[in-house]
C-alpha cells in the first residue's frame, strides 16, 4: 500500500450523520406544518398565497444579494432563506398584498441577515426584522385580519376583523368590562385550537405545540427558551390578573393568544440570534417574557412579542460574553 | 437485569454517542505469529525517551531490557522478540514523525528463564507496596488505554497528598475498540489479582471497576468473581462518550470532580486501565515486562475484525494481513479509536505500548466534509464534558486573542472530539483548538521564565 492512498488528518476521525444544518432546517420546516394546516382552513387561498410569497421572496433576495452585492456563492440549500420566509409569512395577516410582502423580505433578508455577513453573522432575527418594519411603515395593512373562517376561499379582499388581543385592549379602552368583552371572544379551546383571527401562523396553539414537541424530539432546539419565555409571561401577567382581574386578562388568554407561541417556539429559539448556553438561553427568555408583558399591558401595540425579541436580541452578545456554562472542575468558593 | 440497571451511572455534562461498532466483541484473542522484524520505539510513553543500552549485532532474549529510563517520568523498554540488534535507526511512528527505534531481527523465541511462560494464575502476593511500585517501574508498564503515561509515576503519590480510592478503567467508549472487553472476559481474575496488587502498592481498601453496559457479559463475570476479592466492586456505567476520560469516570464512579487543571490524586483517586491492571498482574505474579498487548483490529470493511496479542514493534501489515488484508476501500487507517486515535501514513508503523487498536476507514468516511459558516446552534457547547465553549474556542484562536483563550478555560479541553463530532456545520473546532492550547501554553512558559 502506497502510503499517498492513505489520508491523515487529526481526530475525531467520525462525525454524526443526523444534523447537518440542511436537515436542521428542513426540521423546522416539518416542525411548522401542522401550523400552516390550521391556517389553510381558516385563511385559505390567502395562507398559501402569502407563505409562498414570503418563501420566494426571501430566497430570491438572498440569492441577488449573496450573487451581485456579496459576490459570493448563494447558499440556498441550507434552507435559512426557507425559514425566515415562512416565519415572516406566519407573522403577517392572510390578506396582506403580495408587494408589501416583497418589501417585508428584502428588509428581512437584506437589512436583517446579509448586510451582518449572512447566515450566523446577523444579530437581529431576520424574520422580525422584516414583521417590525412592516408594522411601522404599514400599520393598516398590517392589522387588518381577515376574519377566521369567513373569507378563506375568496381570493379578493373579504370581511376582516380584529384578533383577540385587540378585541381585549379596544374593549378595555372603550370602558367595557373584562366579562363583556370576554363574552365576544370565542372559548379558549376554540382559542387554542385555531379559532382566533390574527396572523397566519398564530391560529393555532396547538398546532405550534405539536411542532415544538417535535423539535424537542429531535433535538433541534432545547426547552430553555420557550419554557423560560412562557413561564414568565404566565407568571407576570398572573400576578397583573390577581391583583386587578377587572383590568388585566388572565394569564391562560395571555398564553395562547396573540402570536405568543410562534415567537416562543420559532422565532426566540432561533439559532443565531440566542444565546449559545442553557443559563443564557433561560435568561433570554425571561427576557422576553417581560418585555412581552411590558409592551401589551402598557404599550401601543397589542402584539409585543416581536419586538421583545429584538430587543433581547440586542442583550444576546453581552449574555454571551458574561454567561459561561457550568465548567467542569470550577473550583467551588470555599 | 432491573436492579443492574438502577445501579447504572454517568458522568453529568455533555457527551455524545456515536454508534458502537464493536464489531469484534466476541471474538476471542489469538496469538499474532511472531513478526520477522521489530522495531520498538524508544519512546512509546508520556516524558522522556528511554536510552538504548545494546548495539547493532548485540544478542537479545524475550524480557531483555534494551532501553534505560531516563529519569522520573519516563520507562524501560525491553525486547518483545529475541534475536539480533540489526541497528538503531530512526522509524516513522504513530506521531507521523521518524524517531529512534531499535530494530531486532528475529531469532526463534528465547526468553528470560526467570519469566513465568504458564497460563497457570498465581493469587497469592507476596511483594510489598513499595517493591510493587519498583517493579511495574522495572517492567515498563504504562497506561495501556492509550494515554501511556507511566504507571509507576501515577503510582507514586505526591507529598501531601493522600489517594482513598483506585478506579480501574474498563470502560472503552471508543467505538469499535474492544480489546479491553477481551481482557475482561478472558483474564479476569488475572485483572483482579493485577486490581488488588494496585490497591495494595497505594495502601487503598476500595476500587471500582467502571465499565460500560454494553459489556454485560464482561461487567457480569467481573462481578461474579469479584466476590472473592474484597473491597473490589464493579460500576456499570452508561454507554456515552467519554466516559473513560479520568475526569468523567470519576465523576460518574465517585460523584468527586477533579478541579480545573488538577489531577485524580487532588480528590484521593488514582485511575489505571484494565489492560494496565492485567499487565501489573504478568509483571508482579509472572515476572513479565511489557512486551506485548492486545490490539483490536477492526472496520466496517475488514474480512475479519479480531482481538491480537501482538508484540511490541510489529509492523502494523502483519495485523492487516491477518484480518484479511486491507480492503479495497480503505482510506484511512487509524491507530486507536475513531474518536481520539491517530491517522497513520504507513502500514510499516510498529506497534507501540500504547496501540489499543488499528481501525481501517473505508475511503467515503475517510475525508471531512467541506466546513460551514456556524449557525451558533449551540451544540457543541451542549456536547462539551467539559463545559466549555467549543465555537468559542474555535473563533478566539482564529482571531489570536489568546489570553481570553485562556480565560475561558481552553487548557482544560480534554480533546474527546465531541463537539467536532457534533458540530451541523462540519467545522474543524478541535483542530483550532488544539493549536490554541498549544499557543496558550506556550505563553504561559515563557510568562513563567520570566518571573
Ligand atoms: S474536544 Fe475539548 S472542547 Fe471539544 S467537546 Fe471535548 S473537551 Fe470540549
Ligand atoms: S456546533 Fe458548530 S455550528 Fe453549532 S455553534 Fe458549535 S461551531 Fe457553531
Amino acid at each position: 500500500m502506497s502510503s499517498q492512498l492513505l489520508t491523515v488528518s487529526p481526530s475525531p476521525h467520525i462525525h454524526q450523520q443526523q444534523q447537518t444544518v440542511s436537515n436542521l432546517m428542513f426540521g423546522v420546516v416539518i416542525a411548522l406544518t401542522p401550523a400552516f394546516i390550521v391556517s389553510l382552513v381558516v385563511f385559505g387561498v390567502g395562507a398559501i398565497k402569502v407563505t409562498l410569497a414570503g418563501v420566494f421572496f426571501c430566497m430570491l433576495f438572498e440569492y441577488l444579494i449573496s450573487k451581485y452585492l456579496l459576490k459570493k456563492e448563494a447558499n440556498l440549500a441550507d434552507g435559512s432563506a426557507i425559514i425566515t420566509g415562512i416565519l415572516l409569512a406566519f407573522n403577517l395577516p392572510a390578506n396582506l398584498p403580495i408587494w408589501i410582502i416583497a418589501i417585508g423580505s428584502l428588509v428581512a433578508i437584506g437589512l436583517g441577515k446579509m448586510a451582518f455577513g449572512g447566515l450566523g453573522n446577523n444579530p437581529f432575527n431576520p424574520a422580525m426584522v422584516g414583521r417590525v418594519f412592516l408594522l411601522i411603515s404599514f400599520p393598516v395593512p398590517m392589522t387588518s385580519w381577515p376574519v377566521a373562517m369567513e373569507s378563506q376561499w375568496r381570493l379578493a379582499d373579504g370581511v376582516t376583523g380584529a384578533t383577540p388581543m385587540e378585541i381585549f385592549k379596544e374593549g378595555l379602552e372603550a370602558g367595557l368590562p373584562i366579562s363583556e368583552i370576554m363574552g365576544q371572544l370565542p372559548s379558549y379551546f376554540t382559542l387554542f385550537l385555531g379559532g382566533q383571527g390574527g396572523c397566519i401562523g398564530e391560529v393555532s396553539g396547538l398546532a405550534l405545540f405539536l411542532g415544538f414537541l417535535y423539535m424537542l424530539y429531535k433535538k433541534i432546539i432545547t426547552w430553555h427558551i420557550p419554557v423560560s419565555l412562557l413561564a414568565t409571561v404566565f407568571a407576570l401577567t398572573g400576578l397583573f390578573w390577581m391583583i386587578n382581574p377587572a383590568q388585566y386578562a388572565d394569564p391562560v388568554f395571555q398564553v395562547i393568544t396573540g402570536g405568543l407561541l410562534l415567537g416562543a417556539f420559532y422565532m426566540a429559539t432561533d439559532y443565531v440570534t440566542s444565546p449559545m448556553t442553557s443559563k443564557g438561553m433561560l435568561i433570554y427568555g425571561v427576557g422576553i417574557g417581560v418585555f412581552t408583558v411590558v409592551i401589551r399591558l402598557w404599550g401601543s401595540y397589542p402584539e409585543g412579542i416581536s419586538f421583545a425579541i429584538l430587543i433581547m436580541n440586542g442583550f444576546v452578545p453581552l449574555i454571551n460574553k458574561y454567561v459561561k456554562p457550568r465548567r467542569f472542575g470550577e473550583v467551588k468558593p470555599a | 437485569m432491573n436492579a443492574f440497571l438502577k445501579d447504572i451511572k454517568t458522568f453529568p455534562l455533555g457527551g455524545v454517542h456515536p454508534q458502537e461498532y464493536k464489531l469484534s466483541a466476541d471474538i476471542p484473542t489469538e496469538k499474532l505469529a511472531l513478526p520477522k522484524m521489530v522495531s520498538i520505539p524508544i519512546s512509546q510513553h508520556i516524558g522522556v525517551p528511554a536510552k538504548p543500552v545494546v548495539n547493532a549485532r548485540d544478542k537479545v532474549k524475550v524480557g531483555q531490557v534494551i532501553a534505560k529510563n531516563e529519569g522520573f517520568v519516563s520507562t524501560n523498554i525491553h525486547a518483545s522478540v529475541s534475536g539480533m540488534v540489526t541497528k538503531i535507526d530512526r522509524v516513522l511512528d504513530s506521531t507521523g514523525y521518524k524517531r529512534d527505534a531499535i530494530i531486532i531481527r528475529v531469532d526463534g523465541d528465547e526468553w528470560l528463564p526467570e519469566i513465568d511462560q504458564t497460563d497457570e494464575i498465581k493469587r497469592e502476593i507476596s511483594v510489598e507496596s513499595d517493591e510493587i511500585v519498583k517493579k511495574i517501574a522495572e517492567a515498563g508498564i504504562v497506561g495501556l488505554g492509550g494515554a501511556t503515561f507511566p504507571s509507576h509515576v501515577k503510582l507514586a503519590i505526591p507529598k501531601g497528598k493522600k489517594a482513598d480510592c483506585l478506579i480501574i478503567n474498563g470502560v472503552e467508549c471508543e467505538p469499535y475498540l474492544t480489546s479491553d472487553h477481551r481482557i475482561m472476559l478472558e483474564k479476569t481474575e488475572e485483572v483482579l489479582v493485577g486490581t488488588q496488587i494496585l490497591m495494595k502498592a497505594l495502601k487503598v481498601e476500595q476500587c471500582w471497576i467502571g465499565i460500560e453496559i454494553n459489556k454485560a457479559d464482561a461487567i457480569a463475570a467481573l462481578k461474579k468473581m469479584c466476590v472473592q476479592y474484597p473491597g473490589i466492586q464493579v460500576q456499570p456505567l452508561k454507554v456515552h462518550y467519554p466516559q473513560g476520560g479520568e475526569k468523567q469516570l470519576i465523576k460518574a464512579v465517585l460523584n468527586r470532580e477533579v478541579p480545573a487543571g488538577g489531577l485524580p490524586i487532588d480528590v484521593g483517586v488514582v485511575v489505571q486501565n484494565v489492560g494496565t491492571a492485567f499487565a501489573v498482574y504478568e509483571a508482579i505474579q509472572k515476572n513479565k515486562p511489557l512486551i506485548e498487548r492486545v490490539v483490536t483490529v477492526t472496520g466496517k470493511s475488514v474480512l475479519k475484525p479480531s482481538n491480537l496479542w501482538v508484540r511490541i514493534g510489529t509492523p502494523v501489515q502483519e495485523l492487516i494481513d491477518f484480518v484479511g488484508g486491507l480492503p479495497e476501500d480503505t482510506g484511512k487507517i487509524i491507530s486507536g479509536g475513531p474518536m481520539m486515535g491517530k491517522a497513520l501514513n504507513d502500514t510499516e508503523i510498529p506497534v507501540a505500548k500504547g496501540t489499543s487498536g488499528i481501525l481501517i476507514i473505508p475511503s467515503e468516511e475517510a475525508h471531512r466534509k467541506p466546513m460551514k459558516v456556524c449557525i451558533r446552534c449551540s451544540q457543541c457547547v451542549g456536547v462539551c464534558p467539559m463545559g466549555l465553549e467549543p465555537y468559542l474556542l474555535m473563533t478566539l484562536t482564529q482571531k489570536e486573542l489568546y489570553e481570553r483563550l485562556e480565560e475561558d478555560q481552553v487548557l482544560n479541553c480534554i480533546e474527546c472530539g465531541s463537539c467536532a463530532y457534533t458540530c451541523p456545520s462540519d467545522r474543524p473546532i478541535l483542530d483550532y483548538i488544539r493549536l490554541g492550547k498549544k499557543t496558550v501554553l506556550s505563553i504561559i512558559k515563557e510568562r513563567n521564565n520570566k518571573k
